[in-house]
This record gives structure tokens, sequence and C-alpha cells, in this order.
């Protein structure tokens, strides 16, 4: 009698908060691996810097005499002398509709030598591994806060330890850390798609193999925020797209 | 008396304690040492000495020194159980315990779950407490409170001039201000473990104002602690100006009356100081403990003004252990002041 009584309640709700509405239409499956390499285009761009930028400071690494890194300065703004903007995290935010790609199974390293991230900037792809690399004589925490992914916090007491890790969601950009050293510091682009580039020296960026369509292109500094662009490219076509921050 | 600097001794290692855990928030380094209990997966007290680099310095030497404070007060714990006959002052050792080893569960925990503000702001709250605890428990167990401070007066007519019930205004104030300092302790916690330290970056003025032009939450919580402070100044005018109106022949309260203008004078110049140096560290840490000094000596005084109360409780506690006025010559001068 329980039961019967339960099974009239939750179809009495059922009903209730159904409201007769006709079911919602189940969004299409995602294309899986979709550039045609016949018609897939590029754009490519540079990044530049105007104004007078703030000078890279000396870095005080005396907290720990293993780090052995004399003469190491901060890579927060690094400009050429032509205005060329290095470390700055350029992909497509927006126009890639459904579309899923494969996630490459080579893993990303991130290191930590002379008492420094390398890269300072990078991307990996959702789902990518990044290996963790400590190079250095010295202890390391590798402590990463992300907005949406899983934060976490790992010890490498020796050198020549590694650790993995994935970001599972797209996220631009999560900052790494090391609480030993406080001048390390990292940030990583987690994009859904292999459309992402970080600038050089010579401030240039290239996305490649993408399929024709108009995209929107985000350029993220982490000293000057983000610009954006939207571009289209048709097949086989390849456009240039130009940032400009300022301090 | 040996247990009086014991306690004395435990009190002033919870100073320190306090100072270190301000320079781990001060420097950034609560995340260096990414596991707990263990360090590095060393066990703590065998991490080797040099690897004490960076932001472990601070997390790890902060980490030694809470266990060497939790071991004084285990030790002073078990002391006060067998020694000391009043009851109230035994439980007063196993509260103090209970708090420490919460204290240090804490400290794993916010460690271990990437430092989320109400446990760190509960940490930082809980370590105050754990300093009012031993400093009540120092202060029990002294010679002047024992003795209900019979003798320590200007002159006889000192003497004469204030008996306990004069003391009811005092009391009343002394304990509402220690209630508004413990206040802007939590809210000084608060600003710290979520980083409004310079959501207003002038001083004395609020980004050129006597109020701020525009609010956000940390602009809201920095505003609090100056509003706070601002509070305990006059709030601790208030308590020592009775002092001095009323109670100047009184040396167990004036002392400390003096010493809260002091400190709370150096609070203020530290916290000013903090804000016009982009948060140094050291006179950030400092910053921290003094805090807590006003908080402990705001209690002394209270605890003082309050002394005649605990007479009972001295003969209650004489009655229990079986040994009335002669349980020890600081019991039973103490029981002797009390009813005096």
């Amino acid at each position: 009698m329980r039961t019967l009584v339960l099974t009239a309640f939750v179809a009495a709700l059922a009903a209730a908060c159904g409201g007769g509405e006709k079911p919602a239409e189940a969004p299409a499956a995602p294309v899986t691996n979709p550039v045609d390499a016949a018609t897939a285009g590029t754009v490519t761009g540079k990044v530049t810097f105007m104004g007078t930028p703030p000078p890279s400071e000396p870095i005080s690494m005396s907290s720990d005499p293993r780090c052995m890194n004399a003469g190491a300065k901060t890579e927060t703004v690094m400009v050429s002398g032509d205005g060329s903007l290095q470390n700055v995290f350029v992909y497509v935010k927006d126009g890639l509709g459904n579309l899923k790609f494969p996630v490459p199974t080579a893993p990303l390293v991130l290191d930590q030598k002379g008492c420094q991230y390398r890269p300072h900037v990078f991307g990996v792809q959702a789902g990518q591994t990044i290996e963790i690399l400590n190079s250095d004589m010295t202890l390391h925490n590798i402590h990463a806060w992300p907005q949406t992914n899983q934060e976490f916090n790992v010890g490498q007491a020796l050198q020549g330890m590694k650790d993995t890790h994935v970001f599972t969601t797209q996220e631009v950009m999560v900052p790494f850390r090391c609480d030993v050293h406080r001048w390390m510091n990292s940030f990583v682009g987690v994009v859904a798609h292999p459309f992402f580039a970080v600038t050089g020296a010579d401030g240039s960026f290239e996305l490649k193999g993408l399929p024709p369509g108009t995209y929107t292109i985000e350029a993220w500094h982490e000293k000057f925020g983000t610009k954006t662009a939207s571009v289209t490219i048709g097949a086989k076509e390849s456009k240039d797209v130009a940032f400009t921050f300022s301090g | 008396m040996l247990l009086h600097l014991f306690a004395l001794l435990t009190a002033a290692s919870t100073a320190v304690l306090i100072f270190a855990g301000g320079l781990v928030t001060s420097t950034g380094s609560g995340l260096s040492v990414p596991d707990w209990p263990n360090s590095y997966g060393w066990m703590m007290f065998t991490f080797p000495i040099e690897n004490w680099v960076g932001g472990i310095f601070y997390e790890h030497t902060h980490r030694l020194i809470a266990s060497t404070v939790g071991f004084l007060i285990l030790v002073l714990a078990f002391w006060l159980w067998r020694a000391e006959p009043r009851r109230w002052v035994r439980r007063l050792g196993f509260i103090a315990l209970g708090a420490v080893i919460t204290q240090g569960m804490l400290g794993g925990i916010t460690v271990l779950w990437y430092l989320p503000d109400p446990i760190s702001i509960a940490h930082a709250s809980l370590a105050q407490i754990v300093f009012c605890l031993t400093t009540t428990i120092a202060l029990a167990t002294s010679p002047g409170w024992r003795t209900g401070y019979v003798g320590r007066r200007f002159s006889a007519a000192g003497a004469a001039q204030a008996e306990p019930n004069d003391l009811r205004t005092l009391q009343r104030v002394a304990k509402f201000t220690l209630a508004v300092v413990y206040l802007q302790i939590v809210i000084g916690a608060t600003m710290r473990h979520t980083d409004a330290g310079l959501a207003i970056p002038d001083f004395p003025w609020m980004f050129g104002h006597l109020i701020p032009d525009h609010w956000d939450p940390k602009i809201a919580i920095h505003f609090a602690h100056r509003v706070g402070a601002l509070s305990v100044v006059l709030m601790l005018l208030a308590t020592t100006g009775h002092v001095f109106a009323h109670h100047r022949r009184r040396l167990e309260l004036l002392r400390p009356s003096i010493l809260l203008l002091v400190l709370v004078s150096v609070q203020v110049t530290l916290g000013a100081l903090t804000v016009l140096s982009r948060k140094e560290y050291v006179i950030n840490s400092f910053h921290v403990v003094t805090g807590g000094c006003v908080l402990i000596t705001t209690l002394i005084l209270t605890l003082r003004a309050h002394r005649a109360r605990f007479a009972d409780a001295h003969a209650t506690a004489a009655d229990e252990a079986g040994a009335p006025v002669t349980a020890g010559p600081g019991h039973s001068g103490a029981a002797a002041g009390a009813r005096a």
C-alpha cells in the first residue's frame, strides 16, 4: 500500500513538474576530429606593446642558496626592442561550436629550473596530461589554484621528481605558484581544442588547421589583461590579426 | 612558584607562536609545506634543516613552535591536575589543552584544504583564545592573585580606596572592552585571510576621504577593522581613564592600564605602518602579536577587577582538597586575601 501511494505521489509530481510540455530536443552529438586538412585555414598575428614597458626586475633568491640562478629577472612583462610582447596566450575563444577535437597523448612538461617555471606561460588541451618536473637541487611545492578545475598542491622534495596532473575543464588561465619561492609563478591556458599559441620574443603567434568559419580570438596577458578580435576565414585562407596592449 | 613560572613560560611561548603564525601568513607561506602532519614526507621533527628554505622556513618553524607550545600546555595541564587545589584552575588547564589540540587540527585542516577562509580565520581567532587561557592560568597561579594583591598599594589610604563594591563600574567597562578587543581581533583575522589588508590603500584617509567613496566586500572588511580600532582605542581610554580616576593606588590595576596605553599606541602605529609599508611582513606580524598582547592585558585587568569574586571558589577548592587554608602558602594567602 505504501509503495502504491509513493508511486502515485511521484507520478503526480512528475506530471506537475513536466507541465505537459514536449520533451526538450537532445543536443546534437559533437563532431569528433572535424578538421578537413584540404580546407583548413590559419590565423597568424603579432602582439605588441605600445608605450614604455615596466622593466623586468631582478629576482632576489637569497632565501634559498640552492636556487643558483644569478641574474634571474621577472618574466611578467617581456617586451623586445620593436615592441613585441612575449608570453601572451592567444586562443580561439568562440566560434568552434560543437566541434570536438582529439586530445594529444604526449604530456606537456612544466619544468622547475633555476627556481623558475619553464615555460612561464603555456597552453594545454583539457584532458591533456601536464608533467611537472623538478630539475632543481631544492624543494618546490606546485600549487595551482583554478576557479573551475580542481585545486592542487603537491611537494617535490628531490631533484628529478615528477608529478602529473590533468585539467578536465576549459579555463583561461590557471595560475601556478611555488609557496616556497614566492617569485615563482606560471600560467596555463586550458582550452577544449588545439587552437592556441603563446607569443615568443618576436610577439608572433599562429593558429593552424582551423575549419573555415568566424572566430573570436582572445589574447591574454598576465598584467595587461585581455584583448579580443573577430576574424572570418574561408577554405585554405590565412588571416592576420594584430593585438596591441598598453600599460 | 615553580608552577607559576612554568605557566608564564607557556604563555610567553604562545605569544611567540602567534608571532610565528603571523609570519606564515604575512609571507604567504601557509602552503609551502603541502602535507600535514608530515613535512615533504618526513616526520615533522626529522625534516632536515637544510630544507628549511624560502617559505618552508616560516611554515615549518611555526609547526615546531606549535608542537612545543602544545607539549608545554600538556605538561601544564597535568601539573595543575596534580598540584593545583582550585578546581576552576585545574579545569582551565584541560580547557587549554583541548583548545591547543583543536588549534593544531585547524592548522592541519587549513593546509590540507588549501587555506579556506573560514578555517584560517577560526585558526587565527582560536590562537588568541589559547593565549588568553595560558595567560589566565599564569595569572591565577601568580603570588599576587593568590594573595588577593594585599599590600600592593601605594599607601594605606590606597588600600581603603577601592573595595570590591567600588569595582562594579570597572568590571562592566573592562568586560565590554575585552569583548570589543576580541571582536576587533576576529575582524583583523578576517581581513588578513580574505586578503583585504590593502583594500583601503591609504592611511589615515580612505581613498582620500574620511569614509570610502566606493565599496566592495574587502573594502567593507578593512573599513570595519579601522572602525574597530577606533572603538578599541576609545574603550581602552574609558577603561584606563576609570582606573586612573578611581583606582590609581591599586598597582595591580594601574600597571596593566599603563601598559595598555603603551600597547594600544604601538598597535595603532603598527597598523598604520602595515598599510603604508604595503604589508611589510615583520611589521605585519608584530601587528598580529601586539593585538594579542592588547587582548591579554585587557584580560588581566578584567580578571584583576573581578579578583574578589574568586574568593568563594578558593574556599570551595580548599574544602574539596581537604586542606582548607593550609593547602599551601599561596592558597591560604589567597583565601585570606579574598576574604579580606
